[in-house]
């Protein structure tokens, strides 16, 4: 498995073809107590770039954008009954959903953990 | 990722102005935001813990991005009253009240709070149109009024059930006063303009006092146990559940003071004999019912519907949300806005879009959560 970040705190652990995508501790610190989560259909295809879900917290909603394209395959049930996860374990248990690939060289653009960690000591 | 909110109220604002205690609420973890021209503390520890807190013991709220301005000259009250709709002559030395700046069609220019000090009356108004006001005060009052604003004073608001208790040990004589009263008071030499009053529907005050002093002032008060510093995020979701409205969301100039639900803030002397800007509208829309009104509503689910939703009775859009976000203490969302007076009884059924989806609401009585003011004469 491979850990891919985006500049818009989101992290995509791939497995062959498929993705499991999130948003980073940094994101979740950033936007605060989560209350909602919009989720994709199962079977929508997502665009590189596109809307892929939306992350409310108390005053604020937050889109999150498909960091690659695919199908999505699954979706978070945890996240429904408590959104929380996202705050409490953004890198685990709290993670979005699973796509999978329809163009892998996509992920070519994306940083690693380091290149991830040096990004957000730039910001 | 990208935050579609905490967006500044002026987009063409210039460099946001530092507020006297800037380095406090940074040494303290907040996370500064450009608001009405100042880098404001959105949070500190987190929006809910804050506003849990502040309803359970006291929140510290820096708030002095308002404009404090003092207005003096002979008659002062008789020649305020040309331009708000209150009974400002019969205010008592001590004594506030929440009033309206209104323009000459009846449509809200501001809200605020006159307070008679005596010698003087001081306002306190909005900071995203403090100039603006300044600007209309100075316009519309005769010359021989002085229009004084306070910038070298801060703002601190303490907030919360245990706000009294704890003022009490800086300032012992605050028990005196009652919910909309104010007074001078002294905290080791410091002169304090401290009022018992507030924004987040709590029992509290608000504290006026010289920019040199705010941050020991602050830390003083930090100093209990009972006191935690409280952002504008958890400011806003508190006054959302107390059901207060907020100038450029809630209010604005076309809407005027009974559309906006706060026909309270308009004295019975006042609606006999008007002399108010826009009493012909006002004082016909009291006797008549206001075409539209400013209702709350409970959201169904647990999707937080926000400003700028639509709502719906049926297929028809009848209005908009302008405030709405997830409620800590109701623990769900609820939101407010503006429905034509067929639709604002308690108990409508409606919906609001968001992002294509309907969202079931229901018109309900506000607030959300009950005021505990400590007024006069109340058992304590």
């Amino acid at each position: 498995m491979t850990l891919y970040f985006t500049d818009e705190h989101e992290w995509i652990a791939v497995d062959g073809m498929t993705a499991t995508v999130g948003i980073t501790d940094y994101a979740q610190e950033q936007l605060g107590d989560i209350v909602f989560v919009e989720l994709p259909a199962i079977g929508v295809k997502l665009t590189k770039g596109g809307d892929a879900a939306v992350v409310e917290s108390v005053k604020a909603a937050s889109d999150v954008y498909a960091p690659v394209s695919g199908s999505v395959t699954e979706v978070n049930p945890d996240l429904e009954g408590e959104p929380g996860l996202i705050n409490s374990a953004p890198e685990a248990s709290g993670w979005l959903f699973r796509l999978t690939l329809s163009d892998p060289s996509e992920l070519d653009g994306l940083m690693d953990q380091a290149a991830y960690v040096d990004f957000l000591k730039s910001l | 990722m990208s935050n579609t909110d905490y967006q500044d109220d002026e987009p063409d604002a210039l460099e946001p102005e530092l507020l006297p205690l800037d380095g406090w609420h940074r040494a303290k973890g907040a996370r500064m935001v450009p608001f009405a021209g100042y880098l404001m503390p959105i949070q500190y520890e987190g929006i809910m813990a804050e506003h849990l807190w502040t309803r359970a013991n006291a929140g510290l709220f820096d708030v002095s991005h308002m404009g404090q301005v003092q207005l003096s000259g002979p008659e002062v009250a008789e020649k305020l009253e040309a331009l708000v709709p209150g009974d400002i002559s019969a205010l008592k030395q001590g004594r506030m009240r929440y009033s309206l700046l209104l323009s000459e069609d009846g449509g809200i220019l501001d809200d605020l709070m006159i307070t008679n000090m005596g010698d003087h009356l001081y306002i306190v108004v909005n900071g995203a149109v403090k100039y603006d006001d300044l600007g209309t005060l100075r316009e519309e009052l005769p010359d021989e009024i002085t229009i004084n604003l306070l910038d070298e004073q801060a703002l601190l608001a303490l907030q919360g059930p245990k706000a009294a208790y704890v003022l009490a040990r800086l300032v012992p004589d605050i028990t005196a006063l009652t919910f909309m009263q104010a007074g001078q008071f002294d905290w080791n030499g410091v002169p304090l303009s401290i009022s018992r009053s507030g924004y987040t529907g709590e029992d509290g005050f608000e504290i006026s006092v010289p920019n040199d002093h705010v941050a020991a002032l602050a830390d003083a008060l930090c100093a209990h146990d009972e006191v935690k510093p409280v952002g504008l995020g958890a400011r806003d979701s508190l006054r959302l559940e107390a059901g207060l409205p907020l100038y450029g969301h809630d209010l604005d100039d076309q809407i005027d003071p009974v559309q906006a639900g706060l026909a309270f803030a308009i004295s019975k002397r006042r609606r006999v004999e008007g002399g108010f800007p826009g009493a012909v509208r006002i004082l016909r829309n009291l006797t008549d019912g206001a075409p539209s009104q400013r209702v709350g509503f409970l959201v169904e689910g647990r999707q937080p519907v926000r400003e700028g939703a639509a709502i719906f009775a049926g297929e028809t859009e009848i209005g908009v949300m302008t405030s709405g976000g997830f409620a800590p203490s109701v623990d769900a969302p609820i939101a407010m806005g503006y429905v034509p007076i067929g639709f604002a009884a308690p108990g409508t059924s409606l919906s609001a879009d968001v992002r294509g989806k309907r969202i079931p609401v229901t018109v309900t009585a506000m607030p959300f959560i009950p005021h505990t003011y400590v007024r006069q004469g109340a058992v304590k």
